[in-house]
């Protein structure tokens, strides 16, 4: 395992080793836990589709492990990279969107109703 | 009479005054250049009729004296995220098939309000998630200089209209460097403003922390007038800015003369094509000639902000991906349940590129994960906007390369997606502190251009227009164009 | 302090409520969309409310005035800085795949309510555990009625509807504390303008959390959850099934498993809905739309500076201004409403213990009969005060005047004209008055010699007689003033 520079890394050629560097001591994640990820994504991928992520996911997991070299306690998150006060709207209401407006792109309407098949598993809340 | 394609907006709005030209006709042959240029994959959506219509009503009101703006019946195009009232809207991805927008997005709106008229959509990485324009359902955008290369991306298509003289402005996204890389690609000036300067209402977010809408040209001068006609405080964006735009045309005085440029060491060390380095450092040289002044600067983190970037715009991006789901608008799959519908909808409707980000923000978020990851990762941000803030008590803009190398091949990187990654790396850093940054030409290695990369301090743009300004006064990269190979006929 | 009902003799009841409370806003929480209840499916809708590509939220200055309101009115902390987060989950009724709530960073927390419970000497403490806003998501309809038997109907026009979530500690011990709170929260956001909390609207939903411990074990059972109790009644009665069921689940050695509860009101049963084996992982974030929401002190101070005078203070007052019981003050203070009216009656007629009688006795009789509010009746401060005047003045007996109190909340009108045109004038002509009370002295001799004998008593039961043959319309006064004189002679 070559670990990616310390905290105050030295001058010449950190951005390019950070390219060549992988860290890939220990895996971490594997094909049962995309298979988890895909399910809250409501993706639904192929046998080998699950394979090669969980591949793919692994490397770049990997690389991006390089931010536990990073000392950060204390420093607060940065959420927002600007700095301005909540934009509050009066409480005046607008004419609604015409409902044929509202519908026209739904792939199965009912009246002014989006129509969606129904929850036929558990899994749907 | 045909007019020089790669005419800049300056000059056809100065045709235009004279009357020496109709916007009629500028527009009528930016709609011909871009048909005869279909295999650039530049364009994904023509508007024939509308703009037509709206070149009759910029001459009508020129006939009449007024003027709009110094933009007023000027062909542009936008990229296919820039949601435009009555028009498709795709963001290259099949789950957006059909999709016709019900509303108007304020960037088109101001577009519109200046009298631009925008002759088409142009081609993407799907849903922007891309450094190359490879990751479409309209396939590959190609780029003008060598179509067997990749233009950049994510916006490919725009900076490909631009550099092969289709539209003297067009506009894209950038939310990890997807204008200034592909800028860079193609030999023409792109800009990301500072985070907030320019609305996201109406831009189909990727990252909403990282986002930005932003101009290409040939010409910083151009840029300056096509920033002015979007940039501004939006009701409609909690994260707009309230401060005023200034005149950024104004500000191209042509002077840099004690300007300090830093050059952060991190940006110049080995890994990228040596040859690159040169030409961004004859450049840098070249500006100092014209009398600014150069020092080296540190920003330590540098070599994190990948990381950091991919963690925080993927965890955005899941999340903002989630309303594709077949219920109200787009493609909806054949399916007898709901979970069915949900599942197979998102798995035909989005590609590779798209699903393996959407599982990556999924993970970086998932319980167990937040705090490793993607708390992390905004720390990580906080360092290095400090670095930034840091490295401006020194210098009033800094100097780094676009990209790492110049256009590769099609093909070249999809198979390794962390390979695609690495082109940001001089880019992405911007977007996570939230400061503006441009591209101009400044040179070409192997007959490719080369792009120079300013960065700014937040709300500074007037700045690196005017050194990017002052830079093409005293070189010629800009003037240098593609020979149109890829143009029917010849 | 009198002992806290024990619904169950071998366990103690664990409850806690969550409240979600629509605010009278005219637009939605983060679009200009009209909120409107009763409208077609789809009308109501802006395109950030259909979560369409492209759309950003911009958050409503009002939704904030009323949720520190609230928070106030509970004696909560507001924070002043507080953050919206993204609950990501797909559901059709969610259009953007998530809800933007508050999670890590609420708007308030640390409040209270004292509520009174039926039969308890004193009310009881109830904490709040925090309140925060978010989205309302939009509906989704399943009944093959309306929707047919292959889907569902998606409705948007309550997608973005602002809410406010009220989270009780676990402090409640009995299905009654429960609904006593929910009444008590419900009259307080009324109280307060924050809500109309018309729960046939879906204004005020409740979801209750209910365990089991045997008494005086220091953990809390297994929580289940029961959804959308959207009546009092199906509250205590739901609660009382759960808890059946949880006991006799404990008492045969087995556990309860956390879960989602459906009631079913036809059976009074709960059954599992769901269960909650794995907690959802939500995968909640900082919505990066939304910049933290900053409250500046002086902006709490003006939110509570205009809060109507609280329930407790006005009771107060009644008690030391028109000196009345606390009892009575506090029937009187019950709803804002009511106290409001209690008020101008009581400053139109001068005599405040009166109008409280009136009120207390007659007034609130009617309204209970009716099953009304008193602000949805016909009756004013003003003619309640008349009639109390017209009955002091001797014009009319109250015995006369009292039936006129339904006829005035029935159909409003002038007292005095009542009393006119339907013959109720009191008789105080002393001719008519000197024969009736002749006529009770000479038919009740033996308590004319009670009262002559020195037993007061008697006297209350002539002028009955005088009443009786006067139809109930002598002037009681000078009834007993002419019973007097007679029978001192």
């Amino acid at each position: 395992m070559r670990p990616l520079p310390r905290s105050e890394p030295t001058a010449s050629g950190e951005v390019h080793k950070a390219r060549r560097r992988y860290v890939a001591a220990m895996s971490r994640i594997n094909p049962a836990e995309v298979e988890r990820i895909a399910d809250l994504a409501r993706l639904e991928l192929g046998a080998d589709e699950v394979q090669r992520m969980t591949a793919e996911l692994e490397a770049i997991l990997g690389y991006v492990a390089a931010l536990e070299q990073l000392d950060t306690t204390g420093v607060e998150p940065t959420f927002h990279p600007i700095l301005v006060t909540t934009p509050l709207r009066d409480d005046v209401a607008a004419p609604p969107l015409d409902p044929t407006r509202a519908l026209a792109n739904a792939p199965e309407r009912s009246g002014t109703a989006f129509v969606v098949p129904k929850v036929l598993d558990e899994d749907e809340r | 009479m045909p007019r020089d394609r790669f005419e800049t907006a300056l000059a056809q709005r100065a045709a235009l005054d004279a009357g020496r030209v109709s916007s009629a006709e500028l527009v009528e042959q930016s709609l011909a250049r871009a048909e005869a240029a279909a295999e650039l994959g530049a364009f994904v959506h023509l508007q024939p009729e509308r703009a037509r219509a709206e070149a009759r009503a910029a001459d009508a009101r020129r006939a009449r004296g007024e003027r709009l703006s110094p933009l007023d019946g000027i062909p542009v195009a936008i990229k296919d995220l820039m949601v435009q009232e009555g028009e498709p809207c795709t963001c290259a991805s099949r789950i957006l098939e059909g999709f016709v927008a019900p509303y108007q997005g304020t960037a088109v709106a101001k577009l519109q309000a200046a009298g631009a008229v925008i002759v088409g959509r142009t081609n993407m990485d799907e849903f922007a998630m891309g450094s190359s324009n490879e990751h479409s359902i309209y396939g590959v955008a190609r780029n003008p200089w060598d179509p067997a290369r990749t233009p950049g991306g994510s916006s490919g298509g725009s900076a490909a209209a631009v550099a092969a003289g289709i539209v003297p402005i067009a506009f894209g996204s950038d939310t990890g460097g997807s204008i200034r890389q592909p800028a860079s690609h193609c030999g023409v000036v792109g800009m990301k403003p500072s985070y907030g300067r320019v609305s996201r209402y109406g831009l189909v977010a990727f990252a909403s922390s990282l986002d930005q809408i932003g101009p290409f040209a040939r010409t910083a001068s151009d840029c300056a007038l096509a920033l002015a006609a979007i940039a501004g405080h939006d009701p409609a964006d909690s994260t707009s800015l309230l401060e005023a735009v200034p005149d950024y045309a104004g500000a191209l005085r042509g002077d840099v003369s004690g300007l300090v440029i830093g050059m952060p060491r991190e940006y110049f060390a080995e890994g990228a094509d040596p040859a690159v380095l040169a030409r961004v450092r004859e450049a840098v040289a070249e500006l100092e000639r014209a009398g600014a002044k150069t020092r080296e600067v540190s920003l330590p983190h540098a070599p994190y902000a990948i990381a950091a970037y991919y963690l925080i715009a993927t965890a955005e991006a899941s999340s903002n991906l989630a309303r594709y789901d077949g219920v109200r608008f787009g493609r909806r799959a054949q399916a007898r349940s709901l979970g069915e519908m949900y599942r197979r909808t998102r798995s035909e409707g989005f590609g590779a590129e798209v699903k393996r980000r959407i599982l990556l923000g999924t993970y970086v978020l998932s319980a167990g994960y937040y705090d490793a990851y993607y708390r992390k990762a905004m720390q990580v941000r906080t360092l290095l906007r400090r670095d930034f803030e840091q490295a401006f008590r020194g210098c009033d803009l800094i100097a780094t390369p676009t990209a790492p190398e110049v256009a590769f091949r099609i093909g070249e990187k999809t198979a390794d997606p962390l390979k695609m990654y690495l082109s940001d790396i001089y880019t992405v850093s911007a977007n996570l502190a939230g400061i503006p940054g441009l591209s101009v030409p400044c040179g070409f290695v192997n007959g490719l251009p080369v792009g120079l990369q300013l960065l700014g301090r937040a709300l500074d743009e007037a700045t690196l227009l005017r050194v990017a300004d002052a830079y093409q006064r005293c070189t010629s990269w800009h003037e240098q164009h593609p020979e149109p190979s890829w143009e029917r006929g010849g | 302090m009198s002992a806290r009902l024990q619904p169950h003799p071998k366990y103690e009841v664990v409850i806690g409520l969550e409240v979600h409370v629509h605010l009278c806003t005219d637009s939605k929480l983060f679009s200009p969309a009209p909120v409107r209840y009763g409208d077609p499916p789809n009308h109501d809708t802006h395109p950030i409310d259909l979560g369409l590509p492209g759309v950003l939220p911009v958050l409503n200055r009002r939704v904030v005035e009323l949720g520190v309101r609230a928070a106030l009115a509970t004696h909560c902390k507001v924070h002043p800085c507080s953050v919206f987060a993204r609950k990501n989950y797909f559901y059709p009724d969610l259009p953007k795949g998530y809800q933007i709530s508050q999670y890590e960073d609420p708007l308030a927390t640390g409040g209270w309510l004292e509520v009174e419970v039926s039969g308890y000497d004193a009310p009881v403490r109830v904490g709040l555990t925090r309140i925060h806003i978010e989205e309302d998501a939009g509906k989704s309809i399943h009944d093959a009625a309306i929707a047919g038997d292959a889907g569902s109907h998606v409705d948007l026009n309550r997608a973005g509807v602002p809410l406010l979530e009220i989270v009780s500690e676990p402090d409640l011990r009995s299905p009654e504390e429960a609904a006593a709170y929910l009444r008590k929260l419900r009259e307080l956001l009324r109280w307060a303008d924050v809500s109309d909390a018309d729960m046939e609207k879906g204004q005020f939903r409740c979801d209750a959390n209910l365990s089991l411990r045997r008494h005086g074990a220091p953990e809390l059972g297994t929580r289940t959850e029961l959804k959308n109790l959207n009546s009092f009644r199906f509250v205590e009665e739901a609660l009382y099934a759960e808890i059946a069921r949880q006991a006799e689940l404990l008492d045969r050695g087995e556990r309860v498993v956390q879960a989602t509860m459906h009631y079913d009101p036809s059976r009074r049963t709960t059954r599992v809905m769901r269960l909650k084996e794995n907690a959802d992982d939500y995968r909640y974030f900082p919505d990066p739309d939304l910049l933290p929401l900053r409250i500046a002190e002086a902006d709490i101070d003006a939110v509570r500076r205009a809060l109507p005078e609280v329930p407790e203070e006005r009771r107060a007052r009644f008690e030391r201004d028109y000196a009345l019981s606390e009892y009575d003050a506090r029937l009187l203070t019950e709803s804002r409403a009511l106290a409001d009216f209690y008020e101008a009656a009581a400053k139109a007629s001068k005599e405040p213990k009166s109008v409280a009688n009136w009120m207390l006795r007659d007034v609130l009789a009617q309204l209970k009969e009716r099953d009304s509010e008193i602000d949805a009746t016909q009756l004013t401060p003003a003619a309640l005060a008349k009639l109390i005047a017209l009955v002091e003045g001797g014009r009319v007996t109250a015995a006369s005047a009292r039936p006129l109190v339904a006829v005035l909340i029935e159909e409003g009108g002038d007292p005095e004209a009542l009393v006119r045109t339907r013959g109720l004038e009191a008789v105080s002509d002393s001719g008519l008055l000197e024969s009736a009370a002749d006529a009770a002295i000479a038919a009740h001799p033996d308590i004319v010699a009670q009262i002559r004998g020195g037993d007061a008593k008697g006297l209350n039961f002539l002028m009955g007689q005088v009443m009786k043959r006067t139809q109930g319309k002598a002037n009681p006064k000078a009834v007993r003033e002419i019973l007097a004189r007679k029978l001192e002679a």
